[in-house]
């Protein structure tokens, strides 16, 4: 057991893997001489040379598509998006393409790669750099989404995704790459497609997955004080969505509170809340409640920007707001 | 309204040197796809095949010239309009009609239709509807090719408009920058839908289009079999052996419509009608076979006897082919089945309620 931080989680699986299977090769902008924009593949072009970890010019529609194609063949790439503000310019390659070969060819063809790319907004970073789209993919039959929210899951997922012969969204976080977490050091793999509950607990079920799992679990610890009891449900996964875990946990606490990064509108949250009425409304002692980004281009002055986006305060209050 | 019908002619390569046996072969599969696509369309005017459909007539010897110059090891990433790639390939023209007519002994499984061909063991890696979308794919497949040190090519073909769009460029860039085995296979037949390459191309030579990423770039004659085979051979070998990347802009004259449903009313008919008559690819090539003495009127006869009749096996065999299966709804959605996907219950139950049995 390590204590490693996110990003350390991720660098050393990123080795790993590549030490393991001759066909994973790492492709990204800036990911290797420069040692990544987040540093997430710092060391990793000295350790393992040009063939494997591969500069890309600033092209992404094209590198995301040479990655299918390779992928297609037998390789499999790890693709770095360097936040996922720019997948906009490969969405052609990811949702027409990578989501729809296999199903599409009658399962004659595999895309086994993987796109790690960070989601959400930190630092005033202003209206194009802040967003979170993991739902654009989430919503794409044949793509699979996972975004973990600690070291641990970071680690088990992302072995399951290179792993995996079907295209994987790795959702990162900014803002949890400094975060630390105990990470076993045997080759355990997280399954793609399963929720986890992070912490129990008896009066509400948070959902939520990402950056706002560490909000989540931080305000369950601060409402207990109270003798509010806040069972935590992570989801890891977007798709396949978990929705026996969500459920079961919400049968349990009749009361659920779904907390995301994204727009409120046509959100994660919306979705979740969606299932929730649908499997649970007979348990339900109160409306589901959403706490989500508001509605803007997120602007970039300091107060402003964290002013319209979800936090510790909007979760307590939308806690508060269905246990009156 | 103006209708380009300008190309450059071969100087008719003599014949003389070529293996008589070859020459008869690549008749007989230009003509395989002259008659399955007329068929085609017929079977769409029946209502018979759905969608989208279009077709490679007068693009023949673009295809066969193309066809007869690759080994199994190379790789064919293609567009929409490509029934004659996959069958130039090898494809059972049985699962290929049967792709077209929805069946599960099609192609890809009933599951991809006239746009979405693919046979993986012949290395046609999928016609893509999407425009320009195959292109980074391919080169992509050239990127594996390189990095396995396995011998071969990869062709992105592409119609002349697709050399307009962004990913274009970007793949044209990183084949070069990256030395990789591919080569940008142009079917520049003159039109993109209904817009003639010089009103939405800047640069009317597609060849030429390579330039600034330091790319090859040659054209020919796309309705003379010969001279499409011998530009492909001679760039293929550069390709494989040198990893040096090239355009090739394949001129052609659509004998039809974009696609089957496609009036053409944006060209003049009359100059289609010479077109046609012109830049036959077929007619030609029996012409030259029968002046050089290669082929006999016979031949040709026998040959048109069992072509037409394999292309009637297709059709009984697509007709008489089962449908796909409620049940297998879901059966290739993931490669790697993980937990909470939908299961084959689940497929036939909402199957069955969106059908209005339940």
């Amino acid at each position: 057991m390590s204590i490693l931080t996110y990003r350390q989680a991720l660098n050393r699986t990123l080795g790993q893997e590549l030490a393991r299977d001759e066909q994973v090769v790492l492709m990204g902008e800036e990911i290797g001489l420069f040692q990544g924009s987040y540093r997430i593949t710092e060391g990793l072009l000295d350790q393992f040379g040009p063939r494997r970890v591969v500069d890309t010019p600033i092209a992404e529609e094209g590198f995301v598509g040479v990655a299918i194609g390779a992928a297609m063949l037998g390789m499999r790439p790890v693709v770095e998006i360097m936040t996922i503000n720019f997948m906009l310019v490969a969405i052609d390659q990811v949702v027409n393409h990578a989501s729809k070969i296999h199903y599409m060819f009658g399962g004659q063809a595999r895309v086994p790669m993987v796109i790690r790319t960070p989601s959400g907004g930190t630092g005033q970073l202003a209206a194009t750099h802040s967003q979170s789209f993991e739902n654009w993919f989430a919503y794409c039959p044949g793509l699979k989404v996972v975004a973990p929210a600690n070291p641990y899951d970071a680690r088990g997922l992302l072995r399951a995704a290179i792993r995996d012969d079907d295209p994987v969204i790795f959702i990162e976080s900014l803002a949890l790459y400094d975060t630390k977490g105990e990470v076993p050091d045997d080759d355990y793999v997280i399954p793609i497609g399963k929720a986890e509950v992070k912490r129990h607990g008896r009066d509400v079920t948070v959902i939520s997955y990402s950056r706002m799992t560490a909000v989540a679990l931080q305000v369950a610890q601060q409402l207990d004080a109270e003798g509010i009891s806040v069972e935590v449900v992570d989801l890891r996964s977007l798709r396949p969505l978990d929705r026996p875990t969500i459920i079961e946990s919400v049968k349990r606490t009749n009361h659920a509170v779904v907390i995301a990064e994204d727009w409120y509108s046509y959100g994660v949250t919306a979705e979740i809340a969606a299932t929730i009425q649908e499997e649970a409304f007979d348990y339900l002692d109160a409306p589901v409640k959403r706490v989500a980004g508001l509605e803007v281009p997120l602007p970039y002055a300091k107060d402003l920007s964290a002013a319209a986006k979800p936090s510790a305060h909007s979760l307590v209050h939308a806690i508060r707001s269905i246990l009156k | 309204m103006r209708t380009t019908v300008n190309k450059p002619r071969s100087h008719m390569i003599s014949l003389e040197h070529e293996a008589p046996s070859d020459l008869r072969h690549y008749y007989a599969q230009m003509l395989l796809l002259r008659r399955f696509e007329e068929r085609t369309s017929e079977m769409y005017v029946k209502a018979k095949i759905g969608g989208y459909c279009h077709l490679n007539l007068g693009e023949e010897a673009t295809i066969v010239g193309l066809n007869a110059a690759l080994t199994p090891d190379d790789y064919v990433f293609t567009n929409y309009r490509e029934h004659g790639y996959i069958l130039a390939r090898g494809a059972d023209p049985k699962r290929v009609m049967a792709e077209l007519f929805g069946k599960e002994t099609g192609v890809s499984g009933g599951r991809g239709g006239s746009m979405h061909l693919f046979d993986a063991e012949r290395h046609f890696m999928g016609g893509y509807a999407i425009v320009g979308g195959q292109v980074p794919l391919a080169v992509g497949a050239a990127y594996a090719l390189k990095y396995q040190g396995r011998p071969g090519v990869v062709i992105a073909q592409m119609g002349d408009a697709t050399t307009n769009i962004g990913a274009f460029y970007e793949s044209l860039n990183l084949a070069k920058l990256w030395q990789l085995p591919v080569i940008f296979f142009i079917v520049n037949n003159g039109y993109g839908m209904g817009t003639a390459v010089e009103r939405g191309s800047s640069e009317p030579n597609l060849a030429k289009k390579g330039a600034s990423f330091r790319i090859h770039g040659e054209r020919v004659d796309g309705t003379d079999v010969i001279a499409v085979r011998d530009a492909v051979r001679r760039l293929r070998q550069k390709a494989e052996q040198d990893h040096e990347p090239a355009i090739l802009d394949v001129v052609s004259f659509r004998f039809r419509g974009h696609s089957v449903i496609d009036a053409d009313r944006y060209r003049d008919a009359g100059a289609v009608r010479r077109g046609r008559e012109k830049f036959d690819p077929i007619t030609s090539f029996a012409t030259r076979l029968l002046d050089q003495q290669i082929a006999d009127q016979a031949f040709l006869d026998t040959t048109a006897q069992q072509i037409d009749a394999e292309v009637q096996a297709a059709i009984d065999f697509a007709t008489t082919s089962p449908d796909p299966q409620a049940a297998d709804l879901y059966t290739f959605m993931y490669a790697t089945p993980v937990a909470n996907t939908p299961a084959a219950d689940d497929a036939l139950r909402a199957v069955r309620i969106n059908r209005g049995e339940e």
